[in-house]
């Protein structure tokens, strides 16, 4: 690209985004004109556009970075990250959703609101000014309260209106941290609030750092804006819980991380202390409330709140080490295809859903175990999958940039998360030890009537699964070699 | 690239057998056999190549069949192996426990194949704990073999094994997490900002920085001790041991705990030298504490297995106490602390053997009569004269007879560890009066008297454990255990897996050389790094 001329070369810095959008336009005008039965062709599209995306992303990701439209829009490692994590995982999870929304009425919505709304994720990530910061709050949100509610039925139309309501409410929060930073710099852009923010009132500066953290905290799940996580998460459909979980939640973080390189980096306010508290309540709440949920999706609901308080923890030392920028882009990465793993789990069993229910309707499947073993180990932190490489990272950029209490307060966390895994898992691995070493009727029907309508799984679901644990186990192995590609020290 | 197939070997062996479906119990059982053989061969290989060299050599210098791959270049941490006088004995201790036990669960009925894949993953995570000259690589290692240690307790345990499993993950993962803690702690502090073992052992992190070099050990030491196990954080190790499977259980004591005392030799000695040195007299007094405390309570049980379990925390504490003298640096001289060196390592391949061995033949008890309970058991010599006289074996070499494995290494751990601290010491060779009472009681109990065994239930019968008896009510009343005189003796495979645990006891026993031969140049340079 670099013999073009400066203008082209502009538009062309945003070629991941502009697929994204070639790709859900066109994928609604093609849903237009396609018969019900043959909406996979508007999967296809969506599904190539998101993989044109992320190829785009993962070609622009070695040039060095820049601010392009007056400054607006940061094309950096953070960016280039969440690019191609956001564009993969909506790509895996339209494939996730068409197990249940193959062939439903507003399939091409589905997807179409499952593009814009990664589209915002990357936004979020990518803004460097407050005022695009706060469309792209809207424009991961509004297409989200749809998906949140699309098999409109009773529990999904409830985690609607709360994820809106509570959406709303936050957004207001927002808006009114934006104006108290621009009445305090009287600019938007980050790089000049950098320069204006440190002689800016404090008060000012206070109302306004607690509303925006407040809109990207509420995107990412973070305590105490976490309220809908749960209930969204249990309300709606496996595969739009594992959206909802996933991909605004990287675009949000890496907003987090931006707006405390950047604009908050030297203001009086202690702002990496009140992340770092964020954080650490975040893990211990999330982790405390998983105890004792017997529902898998609600505890991974509360495990993803917990997973966001340990990306919360390289938020608050956005600005203090050198490690942070690699510790989030690994993180990021690895908590997208765990989580997306561990959610396909769940999907492949639609009608379970509580812990003992999927255990029976897995029973026989044992590689399907072992994958979800590796997925929720992975989610724990164990060697050697891609979140431990993340959760290393991490923990050696809290400490170095000061905050060695918090990697203590997180290892104690990662202990206790074990103990709600573990909870899933030795049922499920030791159902299946039973199912397969007696063959006598005593254990077969017992519970197998009473999760009789459980004991379906889904093929596509199964496929993610199996793939996210692979790729799980060799984004941690191989690190190596992709951090290399990724980020050339 | 020879330890590198000597670690990964039986993990590919394991795949294999997750992988062939069609592939018959006992064939399953034979693959493991075979590939735990050829690895044991291997390192037998490795062993007879190796050159310890003269003087001090290992840890930071003379490490053979070294492997140094990029594995995480953002915190520089790598794929780095390499074999020395530390490891390579407890190398051999591995594949010769692993396959004692792969012969001994020769007729495991229940899920042979992912039974054996299990213990075949476990065997990699050990081997490559053991191998590991990087921070990360040790603990990915070290994290794995919990892992895989709570699915063959969960899944092959008796008794209450699920809640014995999860206070096992538990307790042991919070002590790998204080490990990680610490290792980043010594990232952090070191220089060049580096996981590398052999890089920080030879520039060590956190010189002149004593409260913090002081809480990173804390932090290292604490996820030690839990795993070694160390009064008081010992609590997890009877329920997990007594709820176990014997091979199990055997692995468990003879190898898991050992990355727990080979981490205080292999990490925080060498590499927080001056800290080690500070709170050296803290490990002799753990040390201490831990035998007395685990002799007392071994003396107390009711049940041999739980009773073998006490008498691990016993043993290990002779460890700490050597490895603490050691560290007693104004107070010995450097001959006496590389003796209490040598003599802690050799405990660890020592107990290793014999407590297998006990292990073991704890499982044969359960095989015969689904208890351990100390009462219903009596005058087995009689009926069972083989299993007897392992039996025998086995407690006189683990109360520390002259002869066998065990009185070279607690003998050297004394010896070394007088000068230092000869309060600790005598307090620690009451500990073996003790053991030596409490092995004798479980003798006499076990073997001598009118002849007492639980009524012989039939292996094949119940090979799936108690659960399927309380599944129906009915059967439960004509399964109650009765009173017998009988038990089977030992059968060919146990004693093809015990007994040579017990030979080789022996021959460490009166023939020492050939060990010490490759520990004292590695113990000599801790010794000289810990002396720095």
């Amino acid at each position: 690209m670099t013999g073009m001329s400066g203008g082209g070369e502009r538009v062309l810095a945003l070629l991941p985004e502009l697929l994204l959008l070639l790709g859900a336009v066109g994928g609604l005008l093609l849903g237009l004109w396609t018969p019900q039965h043959r909406q996979w062709r508007v999967r296809l599209l969506v599904t190539v556009a998101c993989l044109a995306s992320a190829v785009a992303a993962a070609v622009a990701l070695p040039e060095p970075a820049e601010r392009v439209f007056e400054g607006t829009w940061v094309v950096d490692t953070t960016t280039g990250v969440v690019r191609i994590v956001v564009a993969l995982g909506v790509a895996v999870l339209v494939w996730l959703a068409s197990a249940s929304l193959a062939g439903h009425p507003r399939e091409t919505e589905a997807y179409v609101l499952m593009v814009l709304g990664g589209l915002g994720s990357i936004a979020l990530a990518a803004s460097g000014d407050l005022l695009l910061l706060v469309a792209a709050y809207l424009l991961a949100s509004v297409p989200l309260y749809a998906l949140a509610g699309f098999a409109k039925d009773s529990a999904g139309v409830e985690a609607t209106m709360k994820y809106y309501l509570m959406g709303a409410f936050v957004g207001v929060l927002m808006l009114v941290g934006v104006a108290a930073l621009v009445l305090a710099a009287g600019t938007t852009g980050y790089l000049d609030l950098a320069a204006l923010l440190p002689e800016a009132s404090p008060a000012l500066l206070a109302i306004g750092i607690l509303g925006v953290l407040a809109g990207v905290g509420f995107k990412a799940g973070a305590v105490p804006v976490h309220f809908w996580v749960p209930d969204v998460t249990a309300g709606t459909t496996p595969p739009m819980a594992a959206y909802i979980t996933t991909i605004p939640k990287v675009g949000a973080v890496a907003a987090a991380f931006r707006l405390l390189a950047e604009p908050f980096a030297s203001v009086p306010l202690d702002v990496p202390l009140l992340v770092a508290v964020i954080a650490a309540v975040s893990m211990t709440l999330g982790n405390l409330a998983a105890f004792n949920q017997t529902d898998v999706l609600r505890l991974l609901a509360y495990s993803t709140i917990s997973q966001v308080g340990y990306l919360f923890m390289v938020v608050a030392v956005a600005a203090r080490t050198d490690l942070a920028v690699p510790a989030l882009a690994v993180y990021l990465a690895a908590y997208a295809v765990t989580n997306i793993g561990a959610f396909a789990a769940v999907a492949a069993a639609p009608g379970a859903r509580t812990i003992t229910d999927w255990a029976t309707a897995v029973g026989r499947h044992r590689w399907l175990v072992v994958s979800l073993v590796v997925c929720l180990l992975g989610l724990v932190g164990t060697p050697p999958t891609a979140v431990f490489v993340g959760k290393l990272v991490v923990f050696v950029a809290a400490w170095d940039g000061g905050f060695a209490w918090l990697v203590v307060v997180a290892a104690i966390n990662t202990v206790a998360s074990l103990f709600y895994y573990l909870r899933w898992i030795a049922p499920a691995a030791t159902g299946v030890a039973t199912s397969e070493s007696t063959t006598t009727a005593g254990w077969g029907t017992g519970p197998g009537t009473s999760a009789g309508t459980a004991q379906r799984v889904v093929l596509k679901p199964i496929v993610v699964l199996h793939t996210a644990a692979v790729v799980s186990l060799l984004l941690g192995i191989g690190s190596g070699v992709w951090l290399a590609v990724l980020l050339p020290s | 690239m020879l330890l590198t197939v000597v670690i990964f070997l039986p993990l590919v062996a394991a795949g294999v057998l997750l992988a062939a479906r069609g592939l018959s119990g006992r064939a399953a059982i034979w693959v493991w056999i075979a590939a735990a053989a050829v690895d044991l061969a291997l390192i037998g290989w490795m062993w007879w190549r190796f050159e310890p060299g003269e003087g001090a050599s290992g840890v930071v210098d003379g490490l053979a069949h070294e492997v140094d791959l990029q594995w995480i270049p953002t915190v520089d941490a790598g794929y780095h192996i390499g074999v020395d006088g530390l490891s390579l004995p407890l190398l051999a201790l591995t594949g010769v426990l692993f396959l004692a036990c792969a012969i001994y669960s020769l007729r495991e009925q229940d899920r042979p194949h992912t039974y054996a894949a299990l213990f075949l993953f476990l065997q990699t995570a050990c081997l490559g704990t053991f191998a590991s000259l990087d921070l990360i690589l040790f603990f990915v290692f070290f994290d794995l073999s919990i892992v895989g240690m709570y699915f063959v307790i969960a899944g092959w345990g008796h008794g209450n094994a699920r809640r014995s499993a999860l206070k096992f993950f538990l307790y042991t993962f919070i002590g790998s997490l204080a490990l990680l803690v610490g290792f980043i702690g010594l990232f952090l502090g070191s220089e060049e900002r580096t996981f590398d073992m052999v890089a920080l052992a030879a520039n060590p992190p956190l010189a002149d920085s004593p409260v913090t070099g002081g809480l990173v050990l804390l932090a290292i030491g604490l996820g030690l001790a839990v795993k070694t196990p160390l009064f008081p954080f010992h609590t997890w190790l009877p329920d997990a041991h007594t709820d176990a499977p014997a091979a199990g259980s055997a692995v468990l004591a003879g190898i898991l705990l050992k990355l727990g005392t080979y981490g205080f030799v292999r990490i925080a000695m060498p590499i927080l030298p001056e800290a080690w040195q500070r709170w050296a007299m803290v490990a002799v007094v753990v040390g201490v504490i831990s035998v007395l405390w685990g002799a007392f309570v071994a003396l107390a049980q009711t049940d041999v297995k739980r009773m073998i379990a006490y008498t691990s925390v016993n043993h290990m504490g002779y460890v700490l106490l050597g490895l603490g003298a050691a560290g007693l640096v104004a107070s010995a001289d450097e001959g006496a602390r590389t003796v209490a060196t040598v003599g802690a390592m050799y405990q660890m391949v020592s107990h290793g053997l014999l407590t297998g061995a006990l292990f073991l033949l704890s499982g044969v008890l359960w095989s015969r009569g689904r208890t351990y309970a100390f009462d219903r058991w009596g005058g087995l010599a009689r009926p069972a004269p083989v299993f007897a006289a392992c039996f025998a074996v086995a407690a006189f070499g683990s109360l520390g007879l002259p002869g066998f494995s065990g009185f070279i290494a607690e003998f050297q751990v004394f010896t070394g560890a007088l000068q230092a601290a000869p309060v600790a010491t005598v307090l620690a060779v009451l500990g073996i009066l003790v053991t030596a009472g409490l092995f004798l009681l479980a003798l006499q109990r076990l073997l001598t008297g009118d002849t007492l065994a639980p009524s012989e239930a039939d292996p094949d019968e119940t090979g799936g454990g108690p659960a399927p008896q309380r599944a129906d009510g009915d059967t439960a009343i004509t399964t109650r255990p009765r009173t017998a005189t009988r038990m089977q003796d030992l059968r060919g495979h146990e004693v093809a897996s015990i007994v040579p645990l017990l030979v080789l006891a022996l021959v460490l026993g009166l023939l020492p050389r050939a060990l010490l031969d490759v520990l004292e140049p590695a113990a000599m340079a801790v010794v000289e790094l810990v002396g720095r």
